[in-house]
């Protein structure tokens, strides 16, 4: 494996990722270029069918064989000499990671992979936000919920690398067999009890041409920190209110910029007056945008006060007139004919409906920008750092090199900052009046002019004969979604762009887990120009939900228990040992009162597999979850604490896209404007209990970060038609 | 410009800020106290959450003027320099935070809940208001009950 070092090869960083790094370090590139690869292999295990059961089995769908995370897999694999791992001289072992932190956990994750491959303490690891950089690409994207199963051969390879150079470098000075030492403590030890730390090693380290000790990763068998749960590496920081996002970054002169929206989505300004602004306290600048008119002052109070003196005269935006029940429409009227069902056979169909759904991370839209002449700086929590960089330089006349972009944590994303309206805005005003501006949406422009899950419309038909389901029709249609620069340009650099890339994207990411005999699903996008985008785990969000429904509705019809129909027709043998976890210690099937229920759904996406359990309580004003029991198989486990968080998260989200929450659009614009309207779920929407156990723990990590939504939105909803007795068939419920 | 005095985080600090202004941008935009986050600016996703003389109170809610002569505690200031709040640390130890943001005015929110009440029933949790969007609502409700049992 040919290794080329150097020092001091990466640019120094700002404040935002914990200031300057002048310090002479010890950087590793790994240049030997892996083989791309697909990960067939992984798909074995699930292919096969259930042969303890008769069963009509299904031929593997694309999902089975390659899914969106291998397409991240193999970009990140390609960019993997371009990873950098320094040791610094003062014994700090620093990962620039190629992602975005927005709440999942990949920094603690990563921080844990780096520390047990390399042998350090885990406080000695720093885990900084790599700044956007073209060379990496789409392999800084974040999103597929493959971060960790995309890093995780590549960091090690790096680590061990790295390992394997520093106790070449301590046998070298000390004059003992390489092979005799002894790493751990983020040190290298002799066997008489000497030790060097990595920080005093790091420069000599630098200078090995060929490490005398392997530089594979270490077996599983030897981690010390991989799969125990681990707090948050920056919890200490986040409860005592030191983390910084992107409006909390001291950017001396920085002024506080909002923007007057239109009226309507996408309307465009007509004509404006801004003296009477202009003329108040504060009051800096007013600045023509695309989007809409900004304004900014000194203090983000002044600015948005001033927004209200500023008259403009709008134009139409692009979808007025239309309405949800507009779009119903036309999405169902995009659905095919269904199959007839052949004589002598049953047929279960039901119909859903799915409102649109607003990310609302806690955090707005929001970015920080600087741009001079000949350069720009801007600071935002970007999931897409690459694709902000170019479409930032695009705005104001730069190159992308000429544009440094600092990727900053995100409060929250759950999709929404894939795309980077805020960057471009606060460049744009940036350049406009020649200061810095830091850049805010206000919660009304989130909820009103946000991207949105879009609307969709599904029509499922299973058709069985002698207790077996012979064919499993889904048709789906929906708004056509936004998949945006990062992902969705993975698959465009990949090759799949026939016929959309939501059709690709969809075929990658859509697959039945059950032997329904002859499978066929599909996907229908209508066009309409509104601010759609990936909302966590994109199609599946809504059409593994309204598949998990039917499964109850089949067996129900075959006069079966939702969990027994599931474990005969399931492919997988992995797929029914976690449903049987969840129903054990779920204790399913349990007498429940009159007007409560249990609900229970799975999921099989991202080489992994989950399983939801709720109990829902109908005899209250508002329907409400009482108990959860989720169980996970994730193949290797990171971090088992942000697996549960991750899991208990999407099962907010599950209750709430179920139960609450949802945008209505009215002659086109979104009705909702705050948390006050938009009924996300609150501690009282919380379960009181709940329960997330981990099963399987080999082989690879898969994904997890968006695994567990379809699983707990079909839970809920099969509760909900259990203790009701109505079948749901529009979502939220409480629109 | 009027000029407010009033006590932040244990320290008198005398403003001057317009009459209007939500006390949260004097806190940011003016002081440079950053822990109390917008959310929604109308009181509603709590992420601004602070303690005026130990009470929890939404700081977009309110003007210099409602504080005046008062004690204002922030995240920053809810523990002795350095060291924990016992629900800062039952926090850290149920690792409750996700992305963060909100975390601030959680905080804020258990720590007066449990001054005013040491031992919560799961009613008096469910009755938060705060807005989590990473969905953290379980270990928030064990990190409280954990808190209680030190304090």
């Amino acid at each position: 494996m040919p290794v080329h070092a150097s020092q001091d090869a990466v640019p120094s960083e700002g404040p935002a990722n914990g200031g300057p790094l002048t310090r002479r370090r010890f950087l590793t590139y790994v240049v030997a270029a892996p083989v791309l690869t697909v990960a067939a292999s992984s798909a074995g295990g699930l292919l096969a069918p259930g042969r303890a059961h008769a069963v009509v089995p299904s031929p593997p769908q694309p999902e089975n064989i390659l899914d969106l995370g291998d397409v991240m897999v193999a970009a990140t694999k390609q960019a993997q000499d371009l990873l950098v791992l320094e040791v610094t001289t003062d014994n700090r072992v620093v990962f620039r990671l190629p992602r975005a932190e927005v709440g999942q956990g990949v920094t603690t994750a990563l921080a844990m992979v780096v520390a047990d491959e390399i042998d350090a303490r885990l406080a000695d690891v720093d885990v900084p936000l790599e700044d956007a950089r073209q060379d990496l690409g789409t392999a800084q994207s974040t999103g597929g919920s493959s971060s960790v199963r995309s890093l995780w051969d590549p960091v090690r390879s790096i680590a061990a690398e790295a390992r394997a150079r520093l106790v070449t470098a301590a046998a070298k000075q000390w004059d003992v067999p390489a092979r005799d030492l002894k790493t751990r403590d983020t040190a290298v030890w002799a066997p008489d009890g000497r030790s060097a730390t990595y920080g005093s090693l790091t420069e000599a380290a630098a200078e090995v041409s060929a490490p005398a000790v392997s530089t594979s990763p270490k077996p599983s068998a030897e981690y010390r920190l991989i799969g125990t749960s681990t707090p948050r590496i920056d919890a200490r920081s986040i409860v005592t209110g030191a983390a910084k996002f992107a409006l909390d970054i001291d950017v001396p002169g920085a002024l506080p910029t909002v923007v007057i929206r239109p009226p309507t989505l996408k309307g465009k300004v007509k004509s404006y007056d801004a003296a009477a602004a202009l003329e108040m306290p504060g009051v800096v600048a007013v600045t023509d945008l695309p989007s809409g008119v900004a304004v900014s002052a000194t203090t983000f109070d002044q600015a948005l006060k001033a927004c209200s003196a500023v008259q403009v005269s709008w134009g139409s935006g692009t979808v007025d007139g239309v309405s949800d029940a507009d779009i119903k429409a036309r999405l169902a009227a995009a659905i095919p004919p269904m199959t007839p069902a052949p004589p002598l056979t049953q047929r279960v169909d039901a119909t859903f409906s799915f409102a649109f759904v607003n990310h609302a991370p806690m955090e707005v839209g929001s970015a920080v920008a600087d741009v001079q002449s000949g350069s720009a700086r801007v600071w935002v929590a970007s999931k897409s750092p690459t694709g902000a960089q170019s479409a930032v330089a695009e705005a104001v006349g730069l190159s992308a090199e000429e544009v440094t972009l600092n990727v900053i944590r995100g409060g929250g994303s759950f999709g929404r900052r894939i795309y980077y309206e805020p960057a471009v805005e606060a460049a744009r005003v940036s350049k406009a009046i020649g200061r810095p501006v830091k850049l805010m949406w206000t919660r009304n422009d989130d909820m009103r002019h946000g991207r949105v899950r879009p609307r969709s419309h599904h029509q499922l038909r299973a058709v069985h004969a002698g207790g077996e389901v012979l064919t499993y029709e889904h048709r789906m249609s929906c708004v056509e979604l936004d998949l945006g620069s990062g992902t969705g340009q993975a698959l465009v650099d990949a090759g799949y762009v026939s016929p959309t890339i939501g059709s690709a994207f969809f075929s990658l990411s859509q697959s039945c887990p059950y032997n329904f005999g002859v499978v066929s699903e599909s996907l229908a996008e209508v066009s309409y120009d509104m601010p759609t985008a990936a909302w966590r785990s994109v199609y599946s969000a809504q059409a593994r939900t309204a598949e998990e429904i039917l499964v109850d509705e089949i067996a129900k019809a075959l006069g079966a228990d939702a969990v027994d129909m599931r474990q005969k027709f399931l492919k997988t043998a992995d797929a029914r040992a976690v449903l049987d976890k969840v129903a054990t210690e779920g204790n399913w099937g349990r007498t429940m009162a009159s007007k409560t229920g249990q609900g229970v759904a799975l999921h099989a996406e991202y080489r992994s597999t989950a399983v939801c359990l709720v109990e829902i309580d109908c005899r209250g004003e508002k329907p409400r979850v009482t108990k959860a029991v989720m169980a996970l198989d994730v193949g290797r486990q990171v971090n088992p604490s942000g697996l549960r968080a991750q899991a208990m998260g999407s099962l907010m989200d599950g209750i709430s896209t179920v139960l609450l929450a949802g945008n209505h659009l009215d002659d086109g614009a979104f009705r909702e404007g705050s948390y006050s309207d938009f009924k996300y779920a609150r501690q009282a929407d919380a379960p009181l209990e709940c329960d997330v156990y981990l099963v399987g723990g080999t082989g690879a990590p898969g994904g997890v970060g968006e695994l567990c939504v379809p699983a707990a939105a079909g839970a809920v909803a099969n509760a909900y038609a259990r203790a009701t007795g109505n079948k749901p068939r529009n979502f939220p419920i409480n629109f | 410009m009027p000029s407010y005095a009033f006590k932040l985080n244990g320290e008198n600090v005398k403003v001057d800020a317009p009459a209007d202004m939500p006390l949260l941008w004097v806190l940011r935009d003016l002081l440079g106290v950053t822990g109390p986050k917008y959310g929604c600016g109308v009181g509603v996703c709590r992420a601004c959450t602070c303690h005026v003389n130990g009470n929890a109170v939404q700081v977009c809610m309110l003007t210099a003027a409602d504080v005046v002569g008062k004690r204002v505690t922030t995240i920053e200031g809810l523990a002795p320099e350095g060291g924990l709040h016992p629900v800062q640390q039952a926090w850290i130890e149920e690792d409750v935070a996700q992305c963060g943001f909100c975390q601030p005015g959680q905080i804020m929110q258990a720590a007066a809940l449990l001054k005013s009440d040491p031992s919560p029933s799961d009613d008096d949790i469910d009755k938060i208001m705060n807005v989590c969007r990473c969905g953290t609502y379980c270990r928030i409700r064990k990190a409280i009950k954990r808190a209680a049992s030190t304090m």
